[in-house]
């Protein structure tokens, strides 16, 4: 038992080490900082007002009132957030490693592959969103009166924990297809336009494209269902069903990543 | 031997040209599968059909014979043939030291992204072809033959509408001669392209105020005037296209003052 908790404690001391140099990187550029928060601010007053066009013709988008799909797009702000932090950095390294051979080293180092793979790298540019998407939230949340207490934030962030956790398993499980096809690259971005439709409450598409984004790719569960079970549009219980689908795309990512690395024939051998 | 050199100069760039296309379309096709997926990417207007579709947006659009359907569909095949991609291309070139040689070359560097992004697009068209057929299954009755002349028309209107964006995206590539990562850049530059083509929302729905200063902008002509081209709604066509070449020789003049000071000021990735 101590052991295994030693092990936890290097990991977290290892992974702090990570993330101190991929800063320290990321940071030489700070200009960036400055392009992200104008993007950031861009995106969000965009999204407003497309929102308050739809809103313009009738006082419900898919039976959600404006401040209730005010939280479904900060939800969608936070996990854009998570992406450009950790998601898009890490991942989009996959492919080079299966292209250049260098996955080798990577497969060798006392560490497990999956969490040096998601995790190395941390990058600043993220927090913009991330904190813009919260202060919509907390904003949101007051104006329909639902009150703050310790439970619920706890709620939300358990929720935010699941739907972070499908979003990437969803990223991991493609970015892992690389391993046959190299260039997936591209799928990524294929994911990220498909998850756009986030930004909006499920309820708001027309059926066919609601089953699609139900069932096929679960990006109800990203955004709409933390959302409901914020604002208690159901019940607590749903908690459960985020966290079981969240632990069932974690673990076939996990499955998928090994049976991946047993097809994995390194480069120019 | 006697020739005029001033017509031999011409006709020695358009054989630049069609070598330039001939090349970088061999090229592109060595990449069939990643522009398939680069065109799959591109459906954020099916999206917004499916939202748009559950709202009364017609009682919000003054215009007789506004089809959403067709709005959007005819969006779609526009944004599809109006990619552009070029400031991350030139910012990897000068970052990998490879803009020294190019710059060597008697064809202005231009010509080469430009070609590459034509090439690309002729590319796309069987892989467009095939998302159209299937989107027909997918929306019955939601299809429409538009006349030949109004398709020869508007695949010129599309041509024009993408080469104004290149130009935007190329003017601000020329940062890249005085910072690195300039690609961020080009995050900015998605927002107004987003918000003020008519992607998300036909300007037809934006109020008076806004939708006035989206006109100021080159972003309404470059989508919003050939999906409606497209569809058939109604448009002044002449004005349109008018306003397209004025942003496009615009956009060229300050690009190439740009290019110039900025070459005078580039030092070479490790020399």
């Amino acid at each position: 038992m101590k052991s295994k908790f030693n092990k936890y404690i290097n990991i977290s001391m290892v992974l702090l080490r990570f993330w101190q140099t991929s800063l320290a990187i990321e940071l030489e550029y700070q200009l960036n900082m400055l392009i992200e928060l104008v993007s950031v601010l861009g995106n969000l007053f965009g999204s407003l007002f497309i929102l308050s066009l739809f809103y313009k013709s009738g006082p419900l988008l898919g039976g959600w009132n404006f401040f209730e799909a005010l939280i479904v797009l900060g939800i969608y702000m936070i996990l854009e957030g998570i992406t450009t932090s950790i998601l898009a950095p890490n991942l989009s390294r996959i492919v080079n490693h299966v292209k250049n051979g260098t996955l080798d080293y990577v497969l060798l180092k006392p560490i497990d592959s999956q969490l040096w793979l998601s995790l190395r790298i941390i990058s600043p540019w993220g927090l913009p969103s991330q904190l813009i998407g919260i202060l919509l939230i907390i904003y949101s949340l007051v104006s329909i009166q639902v009150d703050l207490s310790l439970f619920n934030i706890l709620i939300f962030f358990t929720c935010l924990f699941a739907s972070s956790l499908i979003l990437y398993s969803l990223w991991f499980l493609l970015a892992s297809t690389s391993i046959w096809f190299v260039k997936v690259w591209n799928a990524t971005e294929v994911l990220r336009s498909i998850l756009v439709a986030g930004r909006y409450p499920m309820s708001a598409y027309p059926r066919g494209l609601r089953t699609i984004f139900t069932f096929l790719i679960p990006i109800a569960f990203l955004t709409t269902v933390p959302a409901e079970v914020i604002i208690g549009r159901v019940s607590n219980e749903y908690i459960a069903i985020i966290l079981i689908i969240a632990a069932i795309f974690f673990a076939i990512s996990r499955r998928f990543w090994k049976f991946a690395l047993l097809h994995y024939t390194s480069a120019s051998s | 031997m006697s020739y005029k050199p001033r017509q031999h100069k011409v006709l020695w760039f358009l054989r630049v040209i069609k070598s330039l296309l001939i090349n970088q379309y061999a090229l592109m096709m060595e990449y069939r599968a990643e522009i398939a997926l680069w065109a799959l990417s591109g459906i954020l207007p099916l999206i917004m059909l499916g939202l748009w579709s559950q709202t009364n947006i017609q009682d919000l659009i003054e215009l007789q014979g506004f089809n959403l359907k067709r709005y959007f569909l005819s969006a779609f095949v526009v944004r599809q043939f109006t990619v552009v991609w070029v400031i991350f291309s030139f910012e990897e070139d000068i970052v990998q030291g490879r803009l020294s040689p190019f710059l060597l070359q008697p064809v202005p560097l231009f010509w080469r992204y430009y070609t590459s992004h034509i090439a690309e697009q002729i590319t796309r068209v069987p892989i467009v072809a095939l998302m159209i057929m299937i989107l027909s299954v997918v929306l019955p009755n939601s299809f429409w033959l538009p006349k030949f002349t109004e398709l020869i028309l508007t695949t010129f209107v599309i041509f024009l509408a993408f080469t104004v964006r290149f130009m935007i995206h190329w003017a601000f590539a020329m940062s890249c001669f005085w910072v690195e990562r300039a690609s961020s850049i080009e995050r900015l530059l998605l927002i107004p392209y987003l918000f003020f083509s008519g992607l998300v929302a036909p300007i037809d729905t934006f109020p008076k105020e806004i939708s006035q200063i989206a006109y100021l902008t080159p972003y309404p002509y470059l989508l919003s005037f050939p999906a409606n081209l497209l569809s058939g709604h109604h448009v002044n066509i002449q004005l349109n296209i008018m306003i397209l070449i004025f942003w496009a020789l615009f956009l060229f003049l300050i690009s190439t003052l740009a290019w110039k000071k900025g070459v005078k000021h580039f030092t070479a990735m490790g020399a």
